[in-house]
């Protein structure tokens, strides 16, 4: 049902509120703007990232010195996971499409909190830019990795104020994210949306926002007590004074791993829209996915302690991490399980982000065997702090999140942007992209398996061939980056007019115009039917 | 800039909301009673005898002060129901002043470790162990944060006093206040944890 000739309200793109100019967007509540200002600074902090990865990735082409001192890489790979892990990844989906469409999804006019959506933008900002001060004030840049583990993290010269300081802010903003987000589902869902009529996404949205809320004041408790090491020498942490440095990997990870379903969460969820509209075709075991989310969040709490398996914990802790880590992949399993069931005899449909989905189960699915390697003990006591590790993270987080929002991005670009993009370079840009993403963490698994450590600059000559491979992999990877961005951003430009529902999806965001007026709907809908209702 | 939009008004979302936030500030102080338990365990003679050279009396008193603070600020948003502006605003006020109370009290308490070379960093302490270390790290850094929240629900219950005295808290809308109370009484709760933990555990 389109009723794109008969609207009287503008877009929320053209919509004048009281504000002009930029104003009129870093000043707006209007969760469809707000997301837009998250998806422009996120796709720069990404860009900022990516390039340190490249760098670093350049450095790593032969032995010895290349580009860069050994300093200048352990600043590189620091930044680059702080970027990474809590500016890019974490926020993300959640940020971008979940503030975007979850209340369109679930037939509402704006989150629950507008202020304080835009709030938590603020302060995502203040904390990215805390982080970039460090690099360029005091004594050198931070270079502990993304972890600070102690007790280096209050010795290193570095500056580590700002930057730890910034991610403390950027947690800040991460809760009030999926606080906002928990209030919203439970408060404003359409009249006739009961739980089980809500679309996989917002359930995901749902399952994050709980992990947010949770875990995210363990990390802030955790690097508060890293600034007060610093500045005012408690002792937490230090084993000079009594402290204990295995106990801030405890509390380190205690947020840091459950923070890993922070960002697939809603990944899973992205990829369970895509598929059943691409199929014409019901989801496949729809309560099943639900549960399966619920679960992961609820597992996810529990198995923090595989990232310290040669940490010294107890024979006891080891076994029950790993066999609980096992565990976590059962959920993960039955969600692909249900998607591949979907596309099951369905009318498929092989667009751009059906691609994406695609190419996120395949490596998907290495990112989850890798992680079981990593999960048992014994191969884990060989495998700790090699490249394997890298690029069984990446895998996941890269792969997995990553695949998940650039499909999200070709999948919701039309009713965001209201234009079409380029079939034809999009897929260019995703075959680039894939074959250099194989290639780059494809070939690490080989290298960390034949023993190359991580974080060091430098390697031994055995290592040589393949980190040419994985390096050149990067350099392609970059480039098929550049591919798809440049095509979203021509497409502003050159796009066709998007239709309401270029892919005969049948959630609630595809019943409005594209782009969305500022209200969303005329009137809110009644929801009679489940999310994927095809004949 | 949703000038054209309908306000829209959800009391029980706001309160939800307020609920799931004190939450996440119950998690923040989780994490320092795990990490007092763990050192408390390792060093139990040190943390005993460090709790005797605490103020039991300073001590109790902030906590009698803390809990009247409490009563008061709930009887305020009874009389904000029962339409009656002035009794609410002087029950706020009198939770200021008892918070006040409560920061100099602590003050003074802070003060006197100062005057015996007792903070963190001071070779004082470090002469005495690790167990003091980490005891008086604890004390400085939970009751510090603590001190913290009683600061920031001041400011909080400040400004809910002057939208009163404005009426835009009024007996139709007062979700403001209800929700100033709960941060609180969860700042209250929480020093319920912290005074037996460091205090009255001897």
């Amino acid at each position: 049902m389109s009723r794109e000739n008969n609207t009287v309200e503008p877009s929320y793109l053209d919509y004048k509120g009281k504000y002009k100019g930029i104003f009129s967007w870093i000043l707006s509540t209007d969760h469809k703007r707000i997301a837009i200002l998250y998806l422009f600074s996120l796709l720069a902090f990404f860009a900022t990232g990516a390039t340190l990865g490249l760098l670093m990735k350049l450095e790593l082409i032969a032995p010895g010195k290349t580009i860069m001192t050994a300093q200048t890489y352990n600043a590189f790979f620091t930044l680059h996971g702080i970027i990474m892990i809590f500016a890019v990844v974490i926020p993300g989906l959640p940020a971008v499409f979940g503030n975007f469409l979850l209340p369109i999804m679930i037939g509402a006019k704006d989150v629950a909190f507008p202020r304080l959506n835009l709030l938590s933008w603020y302060f995502y900002v203040a904390g990215v830019t805390l982080v970039l001060i460090s690099q360029f004030t005091g004594q050198g840049p931070p270079d502990t990795g993304w972890t600070f583990y102690a007790p280096y993290s209050f010795r290193t010269t570095g500056n580590m104020l700002p930057a730890v300081f910034g991610a403390f802010v950027l947690g800040f903003s991460s809760i009030l994210t999926g606080l906002n987000f928990l209030v919203t589902i439970h408060r404003m869902r359409a009249p006739g949306m009961t739980w089980l009529k809500m679309p996989l996404f917002p359930w995901t949205l749902y399952a994050t926002g709980w992990v947010q809320l949770l875990a995210t004041p363990i990390i802030g408790i955790t690097l508060l007590m890293i600034i007060a090491e610093r500045t005012l020498h408690i002792g937490f942490f230090d084993p000079t004074l009594g402290g204990d440095p295995l106990l801030y990997q405890h509390l380190f990870w205690t947020y840091s791993h459950p923070a890993v379903y922070i960002m697939i969460l809603p990944a899973m969820g992205a990829i369970s829209e895509i598929i059943p509209t691409f199929c014409h075709k019901t989801i496949f075991g729809y309560k099943f996915i639900v549960a399966s989310s619920i679960a992961i969040a609820f597992v996810g709490y529990f198995i923090w302690g595989h990232h310290m398996f040669t940490s010294g914990m107890s024979g006891t802790a080891l076994y029950t991490f790993s066999l609980l880590t096992f565990l976590v992949a059962i959920p993960s399993a039955i969600k692909v399980f249900n998607w591949i069931a979907t596309m099951y005899k369905g009318s498929i449909d092989l667009q751009t982000p059906f691609y994406w989905a695609l190419g996120f189960l395949f490596v998907f699915m290495i990112g989850g065997f890798t992680g079981l390697i990593l999960g048992s003990l014994a191969t884990d006591i060989h495998l700790h702090n090699t490249h394997f590790v890298v690029s069984h993270f990446h895998f996941i987080v890269f792969g997995g999140t990553g695949f998940a929002f650039f499909g999200a991005m070709h999948y919701w670009y039309p009713k965001i942007t209201g234009k079409m993009y380029d079939t034809r370079w999009a897929n260019t840009g995703l075959i680039i992209f894939f074959a250099g993403f194989i290639t780059l963490y494809g070939e690490m698994i080989f290298l960390g398996m034949k023993g190359m450590p991580r974080r060091y600059y430098d390697y031994d000559e055995v290592f040589h061939t393949g980190n040419i491979f994985s390096s050149l992999g990067a350099i392609v990877m970059y480039f098929g980056l550049a591919v798809i961005i440049i095509n979203l951003i021509a497409s502003l430009r050159n796009g066709a007019k998007a239709p309401s529902d270029p892919w005969g999806g049948k959630t609630l965001e595809w019943t409005i115009p594209s782009p969305p007026p500022v209200e969303n709907f005329d009137e809110i809908p009644v929801i009679t039917k489940g999310p994927y209702n095809y004949k | 800039m949703n000038t054209i939009l309908v306000t829209h008004r959800d009391d029980l979302a706001s309160k939800t909301g307020m609920w799931l936030f004190l939450f996440t500030e119950m998690l923040l102080f989780g994490g320092l009673f795990i990490v007092y338990s763990v050192y408390r365990y390792r060093n139990p003679i040190a943390f005993h005898q460090a709790a005797h050279e605490l103020s039991i009396i300073i001590g109790t008193i902030n906590t009698i002060i803390l809990l009247i603070s409490s009563t008061t600020i709930a009887m305020s948003i009874t009389a904000i129901q029962k339409k009656n502006k002035k009794l609410a605003l002087l029950l706020l006020g009198t939770t200021i002043l008892l918070g006040l109370a409560f920061l100099v009290n602590k003050y003074f308490e802070w003060g006197e470790h100062f005057k015996e070379h007792i903070y963190p960093g001071s070779a004082v302490l470090a002469s005495r162990g690790h167990g003091d270390v980490l005891f008086y790290g604890l004390y400085f850094f939970m009751t510090g944060l603590h001190a913290l929240h009683i600061i920031i629900g001041l400011i909080f219950i400040l400004v809910v006093a002057v939208s009163i005295f404005r009426e835009k808290i009024n007996p139709e809308n007062y979700v403001l206040l209800e929700n100033s109370g709960l941060y609180w009484h969860l700042v209250d709760l929480i020093w319920i944890f912290l005074f037996p933990l460091f205090y009255l555990i001897t």
